[in-house]
């Protein structure tokens, strides 16, 4: 191997890499001499943003990773909760911005095969997934081209797979113009004792790679090392978006679950970012050993790819796995039964070194523990900016006092207008668990045991964010979208368990997004003290800001809960249920109209702050309105968010088509003008709760929480009559305002 | 009764199959490459994307050893259900009429709909009642049935079209809102819609599994 003198060229290589001038020399350092191409293709991915979390990393670990449900936490392919009756539901949301701005379909299909693939590694299988997308705003072609291209690429990987997509949401903000976001959350479940780490054990054991054949997409930074270092070659080498194939996804997802079944296996990794490099390291640092590869062993699209491109080509649906030598026989079995490709690579080795061979040449030698552990780690210069760095959003709404008119302009909005358009190119109901479908209820709902009469327990999910508030207040409004998550599951009477998530940002080495970065993982942190919720993995997508500035600080979240009973939670949704049943707010919210929806629509420039949260008030609604479902007292139960009061209960008569009369409690004095009502017909807060059910019910809740009724369901119209300007608007009008969004799929 | 329920590399709802069949006997899993139906009485070819649906929706599957068995099984009047893929595969393997089209809309769609038992007389629709409407999901890009004129005339006739979509149900452009179709024998039938996917309430709708339920008690009868 040669190991060529530092030069100015491989320094400059290195810059073109993304190593920083120090962070190479420590390179050199580690390894004690200068590296060669290959290593420092390799280090250069490792040490990356991506893998190293280096800007990140001592931030995140101020995140609450302990609790009593937790089986497997953050460090795994994912973390997992316990559910009870022996079983675990691994978790994880992952972004894939970048490739889906570049090419929408297949970076979202990918994104969804790669966040799969991590979680069938740890020996779950795969029931759901959801999603969180953010775009431009869709007035812009380019918005509604990487829509269109996102939601085809999710549903073409998802439905072709067999894995149900029960959820999601999606909002639409000028900052993500240049910048989509396309986070992707996948749940497995597993017994726990099938729970399976990466951690490469046992010397002598075999390295297995099995799936797709290497090609050349998805290398990254490294196709400049390859036009550069090694001189000889041109564009059309460089192909850098990978391309998802579903169907060899299911073949490898079934072997590997079949292989961990019959506990043929020693570990598991899935080839994510930085392919091989990544997974074999990764797999080396967690099992404190040494692997040997070679490159030449490896299954290649392309006869002539060189070793460095073979060791960080991002080629999909492959796994790296550790076999023992008895056991490769039976492994070669399952996998050709499959028709799943399966070969050794390399072994396992007491070296503590990442040693690459092509053939019986050594190309590559480098400490595993240099290339996990050693990436330095980087303190962020957070601050607070003197003013809001966000521009005011286009106006697209006069301000009005009628109340019809912004009800209708509210619900005809890109980010409240159904969703139906989009959710139903999803399969939502493969694998019979999902009990609770899409815009049916808050949150998703999927039994965990089949066939049990009813008497299953089930789990609940739903992923949320909110950039817009995030950007008003980084702290409360990052507060806001875990408590929202919360309440979110508790409307269909669900306990979280655990949290994932992915933290959507700009470029951390700015100090205004330092600052945004860590306020929100602060008030992350204070929100999950709170409610006693852990962090069980996640991701970290930061520089996503272009010439026209920073994507709004979107950190999203994704949350697990436990449902004792589906029955129960089959029967409750956000649509009213019977005519006469009283409807009513529950909890204590303080809405507010800046930085609300109706101020985007108004053209109103972003606050710096947002109201606090009342923890106290919001667990305490939470935990009414949870028991009142899991009890079966309550009919419907939706949370109030975007868009505030009179949105939820519109949203409460469209997802049944019963219509809702709605008047103040108890009239005393002269019915209140527009003014003061606003904020309470369109502000918006955390905490606040749409209910619907029998008086005694809804009386029985109050005991608990304070509850105010405000009118009935029934009838086909949506009556107002709160203040001195009353509103009668039919369904029929209110359905075609909440539609608009089929235009953009026309 | 035993159910056989076919799974081909990228089939993804033969474990839904096997679940709604086990409601009414046993099932069993018969893999695309063996040829040994195991003695079922019934063979459910499922929904999915056999082969990744490359070439063109259920063409490569037609040729897997177990679908030589499947339409041997079919010519010896053994009752055989395609759902959605499988359907596909069932035209594609000339065991049943005409042939399924992009939707309309080209785009994947999942949807509960509503769907009318034209023809009750069939070993899958023995204990419906005629004129019965099923509310039962469809999920796919390629489901819209398509076959000529003359076709569907004499399909019509001999009672060939087993069920319809309800009038304004028809999610994907289907000629005559046709939504499955049986063999002119009337023992291999498939559809669009997933039955399978309709035999729970708490799921969403039992409505579906009478089909299953007909397949059990004709197998009892006999």
């Amino acid at each position: 191997m040669s190991a060529e003198a530092t030069s100015p060229a491989l320094r400059e290589e290195a810059r073109a890499l993304g190593l920083t001038d120090s962070e190479y020399d420590l390179v050199c350092a580690k390894l004690g001499r200068a590296p060669n191409g290959l290593e420092l293709a390799v280090f250069s991915l490792m040490w990356s943003e991506h893998c190293a979390y280096k800007h990140s990393k001592k931030l995140l670990r101020r995140l609450p990773v302990e609790g009593p449900h937790l089986l497997m936490g953050p460090g795994e392919n994912a973390g997992a909760v316990d559910v009870g009756d022996g079983l675990a539901i691994a978790f994880k949301v992952e972004s894939h911005n970048h490739p889906s701005a570049v090419e929408p379909f297949q970076g979202a299909a990918t994104g969804v095969g790669g966040i799969m693939r991590d979680i069938f590694a740890v020996g779950a299988r795969p029931i759901a997934v959801l999603d969180s997308l953010r775009f431009g705003e869709l007035d812009s072609s380019r918005s509604r081209y990487l829509l269109d291209g996102a939601v085809s690429g999710i549903g073409h990987y998802g439905n072709s797979i067999g894995v149900a997509t029960v959820g999601g949401e999606v909002y639409f903000e000028g900052p993500y113009e240049q910048n989509c976001l396309v986070n992707a959350m996948c749940l497995g479940i597993a017994p726990q004792e099938r729970l399976t780490r990466s951690a490469a054990a046992g010397v002598g054991n075999h390295l297995v790679l099995m799936g797709a054949r290497t090609g050349r997409d998805g290398i990254g930074g490294a196709s400049v090392l390859a036009s550069a270092e090694f001189g000889d070659d041109d564009a059309d080498k460089r192909p850098t978006v990978q391309i998802g194939d579903p169907f060899e996804e299911k073949k490898v997802m079934e072997a590997c679950l079949e292989l961990l079944d019959r506990e043929l296996l020693a570990s598991l990794q899935d080839l994510g970012a930085a392919g091989l490099s990544s997974s074999s390291s990764e797999m080396a640092s967690g099992g404190k050993v040494g692997l040997d590869i070679d490159v030449s062993k490896v299954p290649l699209r392309e006869a002539d790819m060189e070793p460095f491109e073979i060791m960080v080509s991002e080629s999909q649906e492959r796994m790296l796995a550790v076999v023992e030598p008895e056991r490769l026989a039976e492994v070669e079995a399952v996998c050709e039964r499959w028709e799943v490709r399966c070969t050794v690579i390399g072994s396992v080795t007491d070296t503590r070194h990442l040693r690459v061979f092509s053939g019986d040449e050594l190309v590559g030698d480098m400490p595993v523990e240099a290339l996990v552990d050693d990436c330095p780690l980087y303190d962020l210069a957070p601050e607070e900016p003197a003013e809001q760095i966000y521009p005011a959003p286009k106006r697209t709404l006069e301000p009005s006092e009628d109340i019809a008119e912004n009800l209708l302009a509210l619900l005809g909005s890109s980010n409240i207008a159904s969703r139906r358009p989009l959710f139903e190119q999803y399969d939502c109901i493969v694998q019979s668990r999902t009990v609770r479908r899409p815009e049916v209820a808050d949150a998703a709902v999927l039994q965990l045991a089949h066939d049990t009469g009813g008497g299953s327990t089930a789990i609940a999910v739903s992923i949320d964010g909110n950039g817009r508030r995030v950007a008003c207040d980084p702290y409360w409004g990052t507060v806001e979208a875990v408590l929202e998550c919360a309440s979110n599951l508790a409307c269909v009477g669900a306990e979280p368990l655990g949290l994932t998530n992915c933290l959507n940002f700009g470029n951390p080495e700015r100090p205004h997004i330092a600052w945004q970065l860590s306020q929100s993982v602060d008030g992350m942190t204070a929100a999950l003290n709170e409610l006693g919720v852990p962090v069980v993995g996640g991701n970290v997508s930061l520089y996503n800001q272009s010439g026209d500035g920073p994507i709004y600080p979107t950190p999203v979240v994704g949350m697990v809960g436990s449902i004792p009973n589906a029955e129960r939670a089959a029967a409750i949704g956000i649509g009213f249920r019977e005519e006469g049943h009283v409807i009513a707010m529950c909890g204590t919210p303080q809405p507010a109209l800046a930085g609300s929806e109706l101020a985007k629509l108004r053209g109103e420039p972003l606050p710096t702050s947002l109201p606090q949260a009342d923890f106290a008030a919001v667990k305490r609604a939470q935990d009414a309105v949870r028991n009142a479902v899991r009890a079966g007292d309550l009919a419907s139960a939706h949370d109030m968010a975007e868009g505030g009061f009179l949105v939820a209960i519109a949203e409460c008569c469209l997802a049944s088509g019963i219509g809702a009369k709605l008047a103040s409690p108890a009239n005393q004095g002269p019915p209140p003008s527009y003014a003061d009502l606003e904020p309470y017909l369109f502000g918006e807060a955390v905490g606040g709760f749409i209910v619907s059910g029998t008086r005694e019910a809804i009386d029985r809740l109050a005991k608990r929480v304070p509850t105010d009724i405000f009118g009935t369901v029934g009838g086909d119209s949506f009556e107002v009559d709160l203040g001195e300007q009353p509103v009668r608007l039919s369904l029929a009008i209110l359905r075609t305002a909440h539609d608009s969004l089929l235009a953009a799929f026309a | 009764m035993k159910f056989g329920v076919v799974r081909f590399p990228g089939s993804c709802d033969e474990v839904d199959a096997v679940l709604a069949c086990e409601q009414q006997g046993e099932a069993e899993i018969l893999w695309h490459g063996d040829r040994d139906l195991k003695g079922v009485d019934a063979v459910v070819v499922p929904g999915g994307f056999s082969y990744g649906d490359y070439l063109r929706v259920g063409a490569i599957a037609q040729f897997s050893p177990v679908m030589e068995s499947v339409a041997e099984f079919a010519r010896d009047g053994g009752p055989v259900l395609g759902i959605c893929n499988g359907f596909q595969v069932l035209c594609e393997a000339g065991l049943l009429p005409g042939a399924l089209l992009p939707n309309t809309e080209l785009r994947f769609l999942c949807r509960q709909v509503d769907v009318e038992v034209v023809n009750a007389g069939t070993p899958f629709t023995s204990v419906c009642e005629q004129g019965q409407v099923l509310s039962i999901p469809v999920k796919h890009t390629t489901g819209r049935y398509y076959a000529p004129d003359d076709t569907l005339a004499e399909m019509e006739a001999a009672g060939q079209v087993v069920f319809r979509y309800v009038e304004s149900w028809n999610p994907n452009g289907s000629v005559r809102d046709i939504a499955g179709v049986s063999n002119r024998a009337g023992n291999v039938v498939g559809l669009m819609p997933h039955p399978e996917h309709a035999v729970d309430p708490l799921t969403g709708s039992a409505d579906g599994a009478c089909l299953f339920a007909s397949a059990a008690a004709r197998a009892v009868a006999a």
